[in-house]
């Protein structure tokens, strides 16, 4: 009844073609979109901000970017940690030499010089495929970290190679750095990534998107219908690479405000991002989104549990029945649904189609 | 220039002056390839047999000789706290067989390698609550492991060899024979091999693959009991031993996934490899390069076998 397309007829070409055909898709989309804009910097709190909002913000476009390459493109990789650093430094160093860039801008090019990066690991793409693959990425991930670790000038020669993001202002309001104020810096990030956000979503449906589509289907079919996989296969790693050091910028400048090499290990940044774009359904925009806040919040809400039980346990002890519990959680979501959230989400769509008649 | 002449020029004089040295350097290699290949090995046998990525064997390793040495510790004499350690991985094969595999059969490989994370993740926390977060020590005297260095003497100069080291290197090369006529003569290998290539033409013949991937499993976990005895026992036990599965993937890619041999070579390359990088050229490169040094060799070798130096050749049909 309320979910039901029948009645909307396209009359032209661009009505036809646009982003959300279905109007409820659309009033939907929008209508979170402001909701996001409006309520949170009304009614959240630096708690909120914190704990939920921003790591939803800067690691689901980590996983988005992660989604580009492995979820539109079929190439796997575990080195998003280290294209998340690479975009970070990149960051620290562009707004560290030259203060009176806007900071959308030093985000753009530290995004670029992760893209640089991400085209010359995905060099090896065209002969090594798989798992295979997966581990060559790890090569970047390590050598990232050790250079993180070894080279002063990037840390700009803080002693334990600490970056952190500088006070910066927009309009007379400051946006990050310690005494930024927490809703302003929450607005910058979510229009960076909102602008990004449909920017993937309207590569995935055009000639780009489909020609990623079709290698990570069968690379070879894709070559005979005039597919090249070389330029494809190096685009989604650009891009990919891309996003995730934009994410990665946000994750340190704006979130995390103060970080050592130690933050972009690989089982605090790359596996939980594969974890969400899993959780959240491979090869969909929005599912990136969903898998980061479902990856987020199970930590939160386990802490927030046995406490809220009346139950009292020591720390450390329920610090492993998180780890068991998220472990368990992991297991327990792929073997119900591996296809993720984004196809729950399909399903309630389709089921809404036809209520309240099924027949 | 400076550089250049670090990089280039002065590590071979260095090699060329001091041989002996240069012939210890490759026997330490050696003998840290052997660990290594020790815990590429349980990898393999699983993805062998089931097809999946199991990053879980590098908890497995710990909760294997932690579960032993817990054992040990309750006064339990050490022949029999080896066999409950192992009958302990039986158990737990079989109810991750139960309770995960079963339900993810025909799965896509990365969504079984994720749930394998999730497994590890699990363990973790599970592995903490029993044995405790602490560090243990392996009963390094009740196992009869000796600690000490063995002098060889060579021309003129003399190398040092751990007995530790060496004990490794046999028990491995006992235990890829024992694997390599288990899979090649019993009719319970025979099985796993089937099953390896075509799970639905297995089953369709009549081999219960249920059953097939509890076997396996638990050769794995022995396999982690040895590689987490071995490794163990240089120094102590705790839960961050974990990271030893990322020692192992150069390993894996570099011999190929399917391949017994191959994990053996592949360690072996990637222990003198590493060792030779980092005396001779890690000085020059800034130190501790052997972080990354595997992951890159393994990278060169894929460049010129993507599937490994002795893996299957992949063939692809459209």
């Amino acid at each position: 009844m309320i979910y039901r397309e029948g009645g909307q007829i396209k009359t032209s070409y661009a009505a036809d073609q646009q982003l959300f055909p279905i109007n409820q898709d659309r009033w939907f989309v929008y209508g979170f979109i402001i909701f996001l804009f409006v309520i949170p910097p009304l009614f959240a709190t630096e708690y909120h901000y914190e704990v939920i909002l921003y790591p939803i913000l800067s690691l689901g476009l980590a996983a988005l970017g992660l989604n580009i390459l492995t979820g539109y493109c079929g190439l796997i990789s575990l080195g998003t940690g280290g294209f998340m650093a690479i975009g970070a430094y990149s960051a620290f160093k562009i707004t560290t030499a030259f203060p009176d860039l806007n900071i959308f801008i030093v985000f753009i090019l530290a995004g670029l010089i992760s893209a640089l990066f991400g085209i010359l690991i995905g060099l090896p793409s065209l002969r090594i495929k798989g798992f295979y693959l997966a581990v060559t990425t790890l090569a970047a991930h390590f050598f990232v970290e050790w250079a993180i670790n070894r080279i002063d000038w990037l840390s700009n020669y803080s002693p334990s190679h600490t970056i952190g993001g500088p006070p910066r202002d927009m309009f007379g309001i400051t946006v990050m750095g310690p005494e930024a104020n927490p809703a302003a810096k929450y607005i910058i990030m979510l229009i960076v990534v909102v602008a990004l956000g449909f920017v993937a979503k309207n590569l995935v449906r055009g000639r780009v998107g489909r020609s990623w589509m079709a290698i990570r289907d069968m690379d070879i079919a894709a070559e005979l219908i005039g597919i090249k996989p070389l330029q494809t296969k190096l685009l989604a790693f650009a891009i990919s690479s891309f996003y995730i050091g934009v994410s990665g910028a946000l994750y340190v400048l704006m979130y995390l405000e103060s970080v050592d090499p130690e933050a972009f290990e690989i089982l605090t940044t790359s596996f939980p991002v594969l974890f969400m774009i899993i959780i959240g359904g491979l090869g969909s925009i929005m599912g990136a989104f969903m898998g980061a806040a479902f990856i987020v919040l199970i930590p939160v809400l386990l802490r927030n549990l046995f406490p809220a039980l009346g139950i009292d346990i020591a720390s450390h002890v329920i610090q492993h029945i998180e780890f068991m519990l998220f472990g368990g959680l992991i297991v327990f979501f792929l073997i119900v649904e591996p296809n993720g959230l984004a196809r729950l989400w399909q399903i309630v769509k389709e089921k809404l189609r036809l209520w309240p008649f099924p027949h | 220039m400076d550089f250049l002449y670090n990089v280039s020029v002065d590590p071979i004089l260095q090699i060329v002056e001091d041989p002996v040295f240069f012939i210890q350097v490759i026997a330490e290699g050696l003998m840290a390839g052997v660990m290594y290949s020790l815990v590429a090995l349980g990898f393999c046998l699983i993805y062998k047999a089931s097809g999946v990525f199991n990053f879980a064997q590098g908890i497995f390793i710990v909760f294997a000789v932690m579960c032993m040495i817990t054992v040990f510790e309750y006064g339990v004499p050490i022949i029999p706290a080896v066999i409950i350690a192992f009958l302990a991985m039986v158990a737990l094969s079989w109810a991750i067989e139960r309770i995960v595999l079963r339900n993810m059969v025909n799965q896509e490989e990365i969504i079984m390698f994720m749930a394998t994370i999730g497994l590890s993740f699990f363990l973790e926390g599970f592995g903490q609550t029993i044995f405790g977060g602490d560090s243990k020590l392996v009963p390094v005297e009740a196992l009869h492991l000796g600690r000490d260095a063995l002098i060889v003497p060579m021309f003129g100069s003399s190398i040092r060899l751990q007995e530790l080291d060496l004990t490794a290197g046999v028990i491995a090369a006992l235990l890829v024979g024992i694997l390599a006529l288990f899979f090649q003569k019993t009719p319970v290998g025979r099985a796993l091999r089937a099953v390896a290539d075509d799970h639905q033409a297995a089953l369709s013949v009549g081999i219960p693959l249920q059953w097939m991937w509890v076997v396996v499993w638990s050769v794995a976990g022995l396999v982690a009991l040895v590689a987490g005895i071995m490794w163990g026992a240089s120094s102590s036990v705790d839960f961050s031993l974990v990271v030893i599965a990322l020692k192992a993937l150069p390993v894996l890619i570099l011999g190929g996934f399917t391949s017994v041999p191959g994990v053996i070579v592949g360690g072996l390359i990637i222990g003198v490899g590493e060792k030779i990088a980092e005396i001779y050229w890690g000085d020059a490169l800034g130190g501790s390069i052997e972080e990354w040094f595997a992951y890159v060799l393994a990278l060169v070798f894929l460049m010129f076998r993507p599937q490994g130096l002795f893996g299957e050749k992949i063939i692809e049909r459209v």
